[in-house]
């Protein structure tokens, strides 16, 4: 008997709830980052489910892309967040505001 | 050839303005040239229109197509007929000679070179004025003179007061040039075009007697202006600011003429009208006596010439006003001569005492100044009336068709104001003359250089002489001029004689009493003043017309503008643009804040906007 799809779904929302609260919540640049690659799986995640229910591949086609963005995105992000880091010792993200009034 | 009258002069007023300082004292010889050569021309012109008949004296000449929009069509068209042939040999021919004068009075101002221009700019002005065919041409000449007026009137210009008189002539006359363009405005209204003949020929079967009314008055009202008639009178006292040959050219013989000029031309809707004649007869009186009154009590002799003007051109319009368009125009000849020739005798007097105005300064002239003594002597009898000389003809023609047209109280004014003229010249002549000097300046004071008194002596001559023109109503002048002006209707009353001894009589009367109270010595004029006071003060400023246009409309315009600018400009206009300034920095001031710069809020800002995109397109499907 086939896994109903509502379960992975479900699984998915969490994993992107979690991903959302780290996001909003962490200070540290690093515990966002992993957040934001949490949020990407879940998407990852549903986007398979989706695949399996319609038995259609062009969901798993799209993770893949998902996958090679979120790879490219890691890069240019760490490399901002060490730039960031050589400069001023530290991570917080509360601490850098200058673009303010 | 007509247009070389008054092209010359605009050539030369045009070199003189741009080479005039190189040409140092060429410039007044140019200009004088330039203005006797016009001279030359105008009188064979005339010549020539006199050798034909009677019904053949016309001269066109079209220059261009000025205006041609739709229907209307205006050209440059000059015209020479017995009216304005007599208008451009007097305006060429006393303006040569005071050209001559100014060469000698200018001498030493090292801006001479664009007083001639200026001067050479009148005359064209002045002849396109009387040249014209049509409206418009004279409307190019009125406004040309009014701007050479103001020009002129204000040449010294680094005395503030000499500015204002030149303001204030312009503004007033500006009020009267106006009034005349709504004029010319309603006769294209009316006729469709503004040349003359068209509207001449038409005007008694196209207008009704009210509309010729508005046209003709609307049309004097620009008269009133130009030729300082009650109430618009009062820019030309002031206008003595300007140097003696202005004042003799434009404010004497010429420009204020251009007045008289106008309504003669334009007779014809004056007549439909009727009622724009009555008015006419009424401002001339009541200004020639209001005039006379006030030149009794001036003690500046430019002052007296002023007022004195002033008072002759309501004799003018007395004149027009009874449909004695002759009269009038030989009136305006004989007043040219010789107020020209007092008013360049008040500058050689001026001159010899040393720029000094004041009459009660001077005294005994007479013997140090002898020529100017002379011919200003002729002059002052000329305008009193004296015979043979031209003063009395005329002022006996004028009075006589009042007499003889049952227009008693015209007739009865008009000697009065004779009897005032007669008085303030014969003051004029004592104060300034007679007696001992009152100055040190007077002691002092010597004849002027030749080049101003041959002019003297010429015009005094023509004054003396140009009696010949005109001994009646039907004399030569009339007959001369009935192409223009119709017919004259005569009337029956006292004879000749009876009239001009009556003139003669009240004339010497009055120079009789004015030697009484101001050359016998057994009055003293002080005390003879002072029981006339304070009408002698009001006399003496104008009866303080210009006090009450001041209060009535000046100081309101003033308040007006003050308004506008602190209270309209400053606080409502102003204030409208920089309150919506205001407006916008105190919301950006507001919208800033967003910019936290915290990149958590952005964060979250990006989330709940995901939110709520999606949860809108959720409800939707």
């Amino acid at each position: 008997m086939r896994t109903p799809i509502a379960y992975f779904l479900l699984l998915a929302g969490l994993l992107f709830a979690m991903g959302t609260v780290g996001v909003l919540v962490n200070r540290n640049a690093l515990r966002i980052f992993m957040s934001v690659e949490l949020q990407l799986n879940a998407v990852n995640l549903t986007l398979v489910a989706f695949a399996r229910m319609h038995n259609d591949l062009t969901g798993q086609v799209l993770a893949f892309f998902s996958m090679v963005v979120a790879a490219a995105e890691v890069v240019v992000g760490l490399a901002i967040i060490v730039s960031i880091y050589r400069r001023r010792r530290s991570v917080d993200v509360d601490d850098i505001r200058e673009m303010r009034w | 050839m007509l247009w070389l009258i008054p092209a010359l002069p605009l050539a030369v007023a045009v070199l003189n303005l741009l080479v005039g300082k190189r040409l140092g004292r060429w410039a007044g010889v140019l200009a004088t040239l330039a203005v006797a050569v016009s001279f030359a021309i105008s009188v064979a012109a005339v010549a020539d229109l006199l050798g034909r008949p009677a019904e053949e004296r016309l001269a066109l000449q079209h220059l261009f197509d000025w205006i041609s929009v739709g229907g209307f069509r205006v050209g440059a068209d000059l015209r020479l007929d017995a009216l304005s042939a007599t208008m451009i040999l007097v305006i060429t021919g006393i303006g040569a000679l005071i050209h001559l004068y100014s060469i000698g009075y200018m001498a030493q101002d090292p801006r001479r070179g664009r007083f001639f221009a200026y001067l050479n700019l009148f005359v064209f002005f002045m002849l396109m004025l009387v040249l014209g065919a049509n409206y418009l041409v004279l409307y190019l000449g009125w406004e040309g003179v009014g701007l050479c007026s103001f020009l002129l009137i204000g040449f010294w210009s680094d005395k503030v007061a000499n500015a204002e008189a030149a303001k204030k002539a312009f503004i007033t006359t500006r009020i009267g040039d106006t009034l005349m363009l709504i004029g010319l405005a309603t006769l294209v209204f009316t006729f469709g075009t503004l040349d003359f003949v068209p509207i001449f020929g038409t005007a008694s079967s196209v207008l009704t007697k009210d509309a010729a009314t508005v046209i003709a008055l609307l049309l004097f009202a620009g008269a009133i202006g130009k030729s300082a008639q009650l109430p618009l009178q009062v820019w030309l006292p002031d206008a003595m600011a300007g140097p003696t040959p202005v004042s003799a050219l434009i404010h004497a013989a010429t420009m204020v003429t251009a007045g008289v000029y106008l309504v003669i031309r334009s007779h014809v809707l004056f007549e439909v009208s009727g009622v724009a004649l009555t008015v006419v007869l009424v401002i001339g009186v009541a200004t020639a006596l209001f005039a006379a009154t006030c030149a009794i009590a001036q003690v500046d002799i430019k002052r007296v010439l002023a007022y004195s003007t002033i008072s002759q051109l309501g004799y003018m319009f007395i004149a027009v006003g009874m449909r004695a368009y002759a009269v009038a125009m030989f009136f305006l000849v004989a007043h040219a001569f010789y107020k020209a020739l007092m008013f360049l005798g008040a500058g050689s007097v001026i001159h010899g005492m040393h720029d000094e105005q004041d009459m009660r300064q001077m005294g005994g002239l007479r013997k140090v100044m002898p020529i100017t003594f002379v011919t200003f002597l002729v002059g002052a009898l000329a305008q009193a009336g004296i015979p043979p000389l031209a003063g009395f003809f005329a002022k006996d023609a004028l009075l006589e068709v009042a007499q003889h047209s049952g227009r008693t109280a015209v007739y009865a004014l008009g000697t009065l104001a004779a009897f005032l003229t007669a008085f303030y010249l014969g003051r004029m002549l004592i104060m300034t003359f007679f007696g001992s000097a009152r100055s040190e300046k007077a002691e002092v004071a010597h004849e002027s250089s030749p080049l101003l008194w041959i002019p003297l002596a010429i015009l005094a001559v023509g004054v003396a002489f140009a009696g010949v023109l005109e001994l009646s109503p039907d004399g030569r002048l009339a007959s001369y001029l009935e192409p223009v002006t119709g017919v004259m209707r005569e009337g029956t009353g006292l004879s000749f004689l009876a009239l001009a001894g009556i003139a003669v009589a009240v004339a010497i009367v009055s120079l009789a009493i004015a030697w009484w109270v101001y050359g016998s010595g057994r009055i003293d004029p002080n005390t003879f003043r002072a029981r006339m006071e304070p009408m002698a003060t009001a006399a003496q400023h104008g009866w303080y017309v210009d006090r009450a246009y001041d209060v009535v409309f000046i100081q309101p315009a003033k308040a007006l503008a003050r308004l506008t600018g602190d209270v309209v400009d400053a606080k409502v206009i102003d204030g409208a643009v920089n309150g919506v300034a205001g407006l916008v920095k105190r919301a950006a001031s507001g919208g800033r804040l967003i910019q936290t710069g915290f990149v958590r809020t952005y964060a979250l800002v990006l989330f709940v906007g995901a939110v709520a995109v999606l949860g809108y397109i959720g409800v939707r499907v």
